[in-house]
C-alpha cells in the first residue's frame, strides 16, 4: 500500500512536470518552434494515460473503435453492427439477436455518426449512439461495460445518414433518411420517383434512466435526400435541423442530376412542436415490421421484439413546424454552435460556408417572409436567415466543429484543409493541411454546448504514403492538431480502424471512474449459468445437449465429456467464475462452424457445436489467462448417432 | 490522579476501537496487480481490501497449493480474541473509575498495562504460528512446487512487520487504525501510570 501511495505520489509528480512542459511548448510554437515539442505534446509515457477518450466510427467496419488522445493509441474495437469473432459477438447465441432486422440475419453495417449523450447540450458519458447507414439502425452502447446494449431498427428509412444525433438533454436520438423511397414500399416505375418518393425523419425517445429506444414519431417529408444534421440547443433548443441535396428529386445519375440546383435546403424542425401535436394524439399510425434488439447486462442476453407500427406526421398537419432554409451547392454537414445560435451549412460544392442566424430565422418565420413554398413548407427568404458567410478561400467544404472560445474550424475535402475561422466575423484565421482529403473533425465536445477546445482531429479519407505501405489496401488516416494557441499545430498522424466517418470526444475523467471492471456473479440471472464449479452438469434433451460449464483458473469444470453422439446439437453455456479484473477466459471447440467465445469474469456465453464425426474431440481456452493456460483443456468423446452411451462427465476423475 | 485516570479510562476505551477498524493489514502487489490484493485482519475476522480480494488470494495460492484464508468461524481466536478486548477494556474503565474515586492505586493501571502486553505479545505469537503453517503446510499436490537455493521448500509466510518479496509479489505486513488505536490506549495508560506516580509523589 505504501508503495502504492508512493507511486501515485510520482505519477502526480510526473503530472505536474507534463503539464508545465506543455505550456512551455505552446508559447515555443507560437513563436515558430521545432518539432520536438510537438513529440512531447502526444507523447504520454508508459504507464500513464491519456487525457480524452476519443470514439471513431467504424464506417464500413460496422464497429466502434476507442482511442486515447493525444497519443492515438487505440484501446478498443466496440462490436456494434456486425459479427465480430474476437469476442463472439453476433455468434454466440446471446448476442445473435443483436443483428436481428426485418431482413432477417444481418452481420454487417456500415456506422457512421457517434454522439456521446448529453444533459443540458453538455456530455454526460451515460451512453454513445451510432447509426448503421445500410440497413437503417441506431444502437446505443454503454459507456460503463463499453458494449452495445441496445439496436433499433428504423423503418421507412434508408441510408440512415443524418443520424444519429442526439437532443440536449437526449430526450430523443435523431434518425434521418439519406434516400427517399416509397412510403409504404410498394411496386413501381424507378422514374416515378418525383412527387412519390418520401423521406422520413425519425424523432426516437430515449428513456432517461434505462436508455431503451422507442420510435416516437417519423416526420414523412419531400422526397429529398436528408445528409447530415445536428440538434438545436441552448435558445434553439426544441429545434433539429437537417441539411439536404438531391431537392431536384433525381432518381438516375444523382452525381449530375442532383446537383443542378444552386440552392438546396436545410431543414429546420420545431420537435417541441411535433411532440405536442403527436401527445395530443396526432399522427397517423401505420403498419410497420421493424426489429428492437435489447440486451440484458443480468441475463447477458439480448431478445429481439419485432414492432408493427410507427407513428407517422404529415409536416403540414403541424402548421409552424417545418421551414426549409435555403442554403448554397448541395450542403454536406449542418452544424450548430455552442451557443445555438449560428446553423452552419457546409456547401460541399462551395468555396464558401453559408451560416444561418437562428435569431433571423425566427424573425423571418414572425414575419411570415418565406419565398414560396415546397410540397406545401414554407421557404425562408436566404438573405433573411442569412448571418454570414465565410469566405475561405477552400474548396469542398464538409464539417464544422467548434472549439468554445468563439472559433470554429471547418474541414475542405477537396482542398485537403482544416480552416479556423471565426464566429460573428467569418474571418480566417488560419488553415493547415491534411493528409489527404478530410472528411469529418472532431474536437472532444465540439458539437456540444461544451467543446473542450485543445485539440482537433482530423479524420482523412485517403491515405497513400502516410505509412509504411501495406498493398493496394491500407487503413485510413487521421492527424491531431493542437488548437491551444491563435495558430493549429500539426501534432501527429496516426492509422484509424475502418472508414472512420463522425467520432465524438470526451474528457478521460468522464468515463475511466465509472468503468466497469468486471460482472458480478451473484448478479447472473442467465439462466444457464452456474455461479460455482459444482454446479457443473450436462443435460440431454433429445438431440440437444446442454453443458452447464464454469472456468475459472486454470481449468474447465467438466473438462472430460462423454455418451455425446454424432448428429447431436451440444449448447456448451460458460460462465466464467472470475470476480478479478482483466481475467477473462476464451473457449474454441475442434471443427466448430463459428466463431470462439471470449467470456469476462462473471459473464455466461453460449456456444453451438453440431459433431459431425465420431472421435474424441478437444476445446481449450483461447484466452491466455494465467501460467496454466496450455493446461486449460478438455475432451469430448462422440460416439455414433445409434450409441447407447450415456451421458458423463467429470473433472480430475471425479 | 484524577487526570491520570481519566487517560486511563480512555487508554481502555480506544481498545474498543478494534470492533470497528482492523488491527492488522497485509498487502500483496505485483507487476500484473498494480491495485495491489489486500486483507484486513479484524479481531472477529478477517476481510479483502477489496470485495473479491480474499476470492482473488485464494485462486493465486491455489498454484503453491496454500489453503484457503480461514473464515471467522474456522478459528478460535475469532471468537476468543473480541472476549478478550472486550473484557480487557471493560476492567480498564473500571480501574480508571475507581482510581479516579481513590479507590485503587497507580499500580493497577501499571498491572492492567501488563497484562495487555503478555496478551498482545500471546496475540503476535499466535498470528506468526499461524502464519508459519499458512506459509509451508502445503498442498504435496500442488501445482508449483519451488525450492530455495539450498533445495529447502520454498516458505510463502508473510512477513510479521514490515515487506518481504514472495515470488513476484511484495508483500507489505502492518498494523491498521485498530492495531494504532490499540498502540495508543496502551500509551495513555503508561502515561497514566507516570501522571498517577507523580501526583501521589507531590501530595505526599
Amino acid at each position: 500500500m505504501i508503495k502504492y501511495k508512493f507511486q501515485l505520489g510520482s505519477l502526480f509528480i510526473a503530472l505536474m512536470l507534463l503539464t508545465s512542459c506543455g505550456n512551455n511548448n505552446g508559447q515555443k510554437g507560437s513563436s515558430g518552434a521545432l518539432n520536438s515539442s510537438a513529440a512531447e505534446k502526444v507523447y504520454v509515457a508508459p504507464g500513464e494515460q491519456d487525457e480524452f477518450y476519443a470514439f471513431m466510427s467504424g464506417g464500413y467496419s460496422g464497429n466502434l473503435t476507442v482511442y486515447g488522445l493525444p497519443s492515438g493509441r487505440m484501446f478498443k474495437e466496440i462490436p456494434v453492427f456486425s459479427q465480430f469473432p474476437t469476442s463472439g459477438y453476433g455468434y454466440s447465441e446471446e448476442t445473435k439477436p443483436m443483428l436481428q432486422t426485418s431482413h432477417g440475419f444481418v452481420p454487417w453495417d456500415d456506422s457512421h455518426h457517434p454522439d456521446i449523450s448529453q444533459t443540458n447540450g453538455e456530455l454526460d458519458g451515460r451512453w454513445i449512439f451510432i447509426n448503421g447507414n445500410n440497413t437503417p439502425r441506431i444502437a446505443r452502447i454503454s459507456l460503463t461495460t463499453f458494449e452495445t446494449e441496445e439496436i433499433i431498427e428504423v423503418p421507412n428509412s434508408a441510408g440512415n445518414h443524418s443520424s444519429s444525433f442526439v437532443t440536449e438533454n437526449t430526450e430523443y436520438v435523431v434518425a434521418g433518411t439519406r434516400f427517399s423511397v416509397p412510403i409504404p414500399q410498394r411496386d413501381m416505375p424507378i422514374n416515378e420517383y418525383k412527387g412519390n418518393f418520401k423521406g422520413s425523419l425519425s424523432f426516437i425517445s430515449v428513456d432517461p434512466e434505462h436508455g431503451h429506444m422507442d420510435i416516437k414519431f417519423q416526420i414523412i417529408m419531400p422526397g429529398f435526400n436528408y445528409d447530415l444534421s445536428h440538434p438545436g440547443r441552448g435558445k434553439s433548443h426544441g429545434w433539429f435541423f437537417f441539411t439536404t441535396y438531391n431537392t431536384e428529386e433525381a432518381s438516375t445519375l444523382q452525381e449530375v442530376n442532383a446537383s443542378q440546383n444552386d440552392k438546396d435546403f436545410i431543414a429546420a424542425i420545431n420537435w417541441k412542436k411535433i411532440e405536442a401535436y403527436v401527445n395530443n394524439g396526432g399522427g397517423t399510425k401505420m403498419p410497420a415490421n421493424y426489429a428492437h434488439n435489447v440486451y440484458d447486462e443480468g441475463t447477458h442476453t439480448a431478445t429481439t421484439t419485432m414492432k408493427k407500427e410507427v407513428l407517422t406526421v404529415n409536416p403540414l398537419d403541424v402548421p409552424g413546424a417545418v421551414y426549409f432554409l435555403p442554403t448554397p451547392k448541395s450542403p454536406h454537414g449542418c452544424d450548430v454552435d455552442p451557443s445555438g445560435q449560428y446553423i452552419i451549412g457546409n456547401g460541399k460544392l462551395s468555396a464558401d460556408l453559408t451560416v444561418h442566424s437562428f435569431d433571423r430565422m425566427i424573425e423571418a418565420i414572425e414575419g411570415k417572409k418565406f419565398d414560396g413554398e415546397a410540397y406545401g413548407i414554407p421557404i425562408l427568404k436566404f438573405e433573411d436567415v442569412l448571418a454570414g458567410t465565410v469566405k475561405s478561400g477552400g474548396l469542398g467544404p464538409l464539417h464544422t466543429e467548434f472549439d468554445g472560445k468563439g472559433n470554429a474550424y471547418t474541414t475542405f475535402f477537396i482542398s485537403s484543409e482544416v480552416v479556423k475561422w471565426k464566429l460573428g466575423t467569418w474571418e480566417v484565421i488560419d488553415r493547415k493541411p491534411t493528409y489527404y482529403s478530410v472528411g469529418h473533425l472532431m474536437i472532444p465536445g465540439g458539437n456540444s454546448a461544451k467543446p473542450f477546445g485543445k485539440y482537433v482531429v482530423a479524420l482523412n479519407k485517403i491515405t497513400k504514403d502516410r505509412y509504411l505501405p501495406t498493398g493496394p489496401e491500407m487503413e485510413h488516416s487521421a492527424q491531431i492538431y493542437d488548437i491551444s494557441g491563435e495558430k493549429m499545430e500539426l501534432l501527429y498522424d496516426f492509422p484509424t480502424h475502418g472508414e472512420p466517418h463522425y467520432a465524438a470526444g470526451c474528457p478521460a475523467s468522464l468515463l475511466a471512474p465509472k468503468s466497469k471492471k468486471l460482472y458480478r456473479l451473484d448478479e447472473n440471472k442467465h439462466p444457464y449459468a452456474v455461479t460455482s464449479p459444482d454446479q457443473a452438469k450436462v443435460v440431454r434433451n433429445g438431440k440437444e445437449v446442454h453443458v452447464y460449464m464454469s472456468t475459472i483458473r486454470s481449468h474447465f469444470t467438466p473438462d472430460n465429456i462423454e455418451g455425446v453422439k454424432v448428429g447431436d446439437k451440444v449448447y456448451f453455456h460458460i460462465t466464467n467464475q472470475e470476480q478479478d479484473f482483466d481475467v477473462p477466459h476464451g473457449f474454441a471447440m475442434i471443427g466448430q462452424n463459428t466463431s470462439e467465445l471470449l467470456i469476462m469474469p462473471g459473464q455466461t456465453k453460449t456456444s453451438v457445436w453440431e459433431p459431425k464425426q465420431v472421435g474424441v474431440w478437444p476445446f481449450y481456452c483461447t484466452d491466455f489467462c494465467s501460467a496454466l493456460h496450455q493446461e486449460m483443456q478438455g475432451y469430448v468423446r462422440v460416439s455414433p448417432a445409434n450409441s447407447d452411451l450415456e451421458l458423463s462427465w467429470s473433472l480430475g476423475g471425479d | 490522579m484524577k487526570k491520570a485516570s481519566i487517560l486511563m479510562i480512555l487508554g481502555a476505551l480506544l481498545l474498543m476501537g478494534l470492533f470497528q477498524f482492523p488491527l492488522w493489514n497485509i498487502m500483496l502487489g505485483a507487476p500484473q496487480y498494480p491495485e495491489p490484493l489486500g486483507m484486513n485482519i479484524y479481531i472477529d475476522g478477517i476481510q479483502g481490501m477489496n470485495e473479491f480480494d480474499i476470492q482473488n488470494i485464494d485462486g493465486l495460492n491455489h498454484y503453491i497449493g496454500m489453503k484457503t484464508i480461514p473464515k471467522a468461524i474456522d478459528m478460535w481466536e475469532f471468537e476468543v480474541f473480541p472476549i478478550v478486548i472486550a473484557s480487557m477494556s471493560i476492567i480498564g474503565v473500571i480501574i480508571g473509575l475507581f482510581g479516579y474515586f481513590g479507590k485503587v492505586s497507580h499500580h493497577w493501571f501499571l498491572g492492567w498495562l501488563l497484562v495487555i502486553t503478555i496478551l498482545g505479545v500471546l496475540g503476535m505469537y499466535d498470528f506468526n504460528a499461524w502464519m508459519i503453517d499458512y506459509g509451508t503446510n502445503l498442498d504435496p499436490n500442488a501445482i508449483m512446487k519451488l525450492q530455495n537455493p539450498d533445495g529447502t521448500a520454498m516458505s510463502y509466510k508473510p512477513p510479521l512487520l514490515g515487506h518481504q518479496k514472495l515470488l513476484n509479489f511484495d508483500a507489505y505486513s502492518y498494523p491498521r487504525l485498530g492495531g494504532y488505536l490499540m498502540g495508543a490506549g496502551m500509551f495513555l495508560t503508561f502515561i497514566a501510570y507516570f501522571l498517577g506516580k507523580k501526583s501521589k509523589t507531590i501530595n505526599t
